[in-house]
């Protein structure tokens, strides 16, 4: 994984416009990254960017974006901008976050 | 500790000035440098101001640096609530000297999707300390962190890695956290923060809001434990101790009038000491106020300056009563000698009472005080605060140089030589004024019941308040009593007339024997003239017998010889 690699699949602009805050190339941050990458093709193929931000390049991002936990996903666009903290690992919860899936029909999944 | 042990020596612990007034001498120099403290206390208890007086005056004072991060306020809303402190927040930023970065974490806008730690906020602490070159950071209230983020198990671990990196960092760190209901803090994290705990209270008692701080525990090094009274005003947080550390004041030789010439006299001619702390007790109505206004009447006629503190009346209403008695207050408050500076005893805690008399002193730098009455500050709070008070405040009077009057009403029930604040110890001169009632009327008696360091009188005097003011008379002190007022007076009157009696007796009983005198010397006289009377006839009488037998001898002589006997 190159940080700051920028994924695009289209000319204009993507649909989807993702960050992924991370601190270094630690184990949890590429399982994150690989998550990220997987739910993304699998859920919005070719509508979305990806963008890696290494903190320990730019620290002073983390006080501009509100960064706290480590690894972060940002979702900027659409609008509302969201956030999701973790490896990712949970696609469920992913999905959720990204209001790709609705609250309750997780929840009801989840006591499924 | 452990680390200093096993490099083999043991230095003593380092200490990082705040620069708060009183903090440093609780703590005896400030906060344990290179480690963080735990600034515990319920919601508005003063933690975050704490927090950024600690920083601001590390920056003004020290030229230390520091970085705020705060959890629940923002930036703006920070310096906007410490501007009316007179602390130029936006200035420490601009220049480079002060970070202040909010941190915003809001629930339901994060959604935990699996394994993750609190790097960003190692990353962003340490952005920010490189950026300014901070040595002091606060954390305020990291503990907001827990209704953020779910994980309760993940941000203790990475609260205590938090610590442990600070104190690598060698940051002097205050963290503060919200009271729990048992525990220090809501969370415990004074589990993790073991080096300095500093707890803060604000409590309200019969109503009224005070302000304490106590230093719980400091690891490695002595600290005054009590609870110390803290306030919060214009010029930031001030902890006060409640006695100064030694009474090392210096003292004056010079003398101040009373005001009252007969009262001066009173006390060794001169009237008070300079500096000095006076005591005017007395019950309701004794002319405990009038005497002090005279006090500072005297005062500002030698042109100097005095501040009248009044918890009983306006200053209108002194000026008004104190012309009845024929002292121009008004003038003096005209030409700015002096200051009224009345309040409700109940407007505030005993420290704002405190803290305020310690700014109108130090603005308007006056040479005397008057505080009417003392007694009424026990509606505030105890007696055991009551007094705490006053010694700290006849501390910090003494150490100006400046002369108190302090009036105490005694209320019924008590001793006459008893104050309610139990004071009276504290002060150097202690005048009392009291009430006799007596052949239905009320008069006052004053006295002196103590004055340190000068010869005082023991007379009782009769004080009286006329239209000229104070007037000091001496009391009829005849048959083993004491009198005043009308009966003072019927009974001088009454020796004014015994005296001409007796005066006009005694002439009399003179011109009598004189009279006599005289008489006798008439008598006498005669006496005289009737003895030589008598005498002459003696002689006479003797010179004719003599006469007789001559001539009977003659006779007898010329008989015989003309009988020719022999």
């Amino acid at each position: 994984m190159t940080p700051a690699k920028r994924q695009t699949h289209q000319a204009k602009p993507p649909k989807w416009d993702l960050r992924l805050y991370v601190a270094g190339q630690t184990a949890r941050s590429v399982t994150a990254f690989a998550n990220l990458k997987r739910i993304c093709e699998e859920h919005l193929p070719g509508q979305y960017r990806i963008q890696v931000i290494d903190l320990l390049k730019q620290p002073q991002l983390a006080r501009g974006d509100q960064i706290l936990a480590l690894p972060t996903l940002v979702r900027k666009l659409p609008e509302p901008v969201r956030k999701i903290i973790g490896d990712l690992s949970n696609v469920e919860k992913v999905l959720v976050g990204l209001d790709l899936r609705a609250r309750d029909a997780a929840n009801e999944e989840k006591a499924g | 500790m452990a680390k200093r042990v096993r490099r083999g020596k043991l230095e003593p612990l380092e200490k990082c000035p705040t620069g708060i007034s009183g903090l440093d001498e609780i703590t005896e120099g400030g906060l344990p440098r290179g480690r963080p403290t735990l600034v515990c206390g319920s919601a508005g208890s003063g933690k975050t101001l704490l927090g950024m007086e600690f920083l601001i005056r590390g920056i003004t004072s020290f030229n230390e640096p520091g970085v705020f991060m705060a959890f629940e306020e923002s930036a703006q809303e920070l310096a906007e609530n410490v501007a009316s402190l007179g602390f130029d927040v936006p200035g420490l930023i601009a220049r480079k000297k002060l970070l202040i970065d909010h941190v915003r974490i809001e629930r339901s806008e994060i959604e935990e999707t699996g394994e993750y730690d609190l790097e960003g906020l190692f990353v962003r602490l340490g952005a920010a300390v490189d950026e300014v070159g901070a040595k002091r950071v606060v954390l305020d209230t990291v503990e907001a962190l827990f209704g953020g983020l779910p994980n309760e198990a993940i941000l203790r671990a990475e609260l205590r890695r938090l610590f442990r990196w600070l104190k690598t960092r060698g940051l002097t760190a205050v963290i503060t956290g919200e009271t729990g209901e048992r525990t220090l803090t809501r969370y415990g994290i004074e589990e993790y923060i073991s080096d300095c705990v500093i707890f803060l209270d604000h409590r309200v008692n019969n109503q009224i809001a005070t302000r304490r701080l106590r230093v719980v525990k400091y690891r490695g090094s002595k600290h005054g434990t009590n609870e110390y009274p803290t306030l919060i005003d214009e010029d930031g947080l001030s902890v006060l101790p409640i006695t100064s550390l030694g009474l090392s004041y210096p003292v004056s030789r010079d003398r101040v009038s009373t005001g009252v010439p007969r009262l001066d006299a009173m006390l060794g001619g001169k009237g008070y000491y300079r500096g000095s702390t006076v005591l005017l007790s007395g019950s309701a109505g004794t002319g405990k106020s009038s005497l002090a206004a005279t006090f500072a009447d005297s005062i500002c006629r030698s042109g100097k300056r005095i501040i009248y503190l009044s918890f009983e009346e306006s200053a209108d209403q002194i000026i008004r009563n104190m012309q009845s008695i024929g002292v121009n207050l008004k003038q003096w408050r005209e030409k700015g000698n002096l200051v009224f500076n009345t309040v409700r005893p109940t407007l505030q805690g005993l420290e704002m009472h405190l803290a305020m008399i310690r700014k109108m002193v130090k603005a308007f730098k006056p040479h005397a005080i008057v505080m009417d009455p003392i007694s009424n500050l026990i509606s505030v709070s105890d007696r055991i605060d009551t007094k705490a008070m006053l010694m700290r405040l006849i501390d910090f009077l003494k150490n100006q140089g400046i002369t108190a009057v302090f009036t105490s009403l005694t209320t019924g029930g008590l001793e006459l030589e008893q104050t309610e604040e139990g004071v009276s110890s504290l002060m150097d001169t202690w005048l009392l004024v009291k009430m006799v009632e007596r052949n239905g009327e009320r008069n006052r008696l004053l006295y002196v019941l103590k004055s340190r360091g000068m010869s005082h009188s023991n007379q009782v005097r009769e004080f009286r308040l006329t239209d000229d003011g104070i007037v000091l008379t001496d009391v009829y002190l005849g048959g083993g009593e004491v009198l005043t007022g009308s009966a003072r007076m019927l009974q001088e009157m009454q020796d004014r007339v015994q005296t001409e009696v007796a005066a006009a007796d005694a002439a009399r009983r003179k011109r009598e024997l004189d009279i006599e005198k005289a008489d006798l010397r008439a008598d006498l006289d005669a006496l005289k003239a009737r003895l030589a009377n008598i005498e002459a006839e003696q002689n006479l009488a003797q010179r004719g017998e003599t006469t007789r037998i001559e001539t009977l001898g003659q006779r007898r002589r010329s008989l015989s010889r003309s009988r020719q006997a022999d």
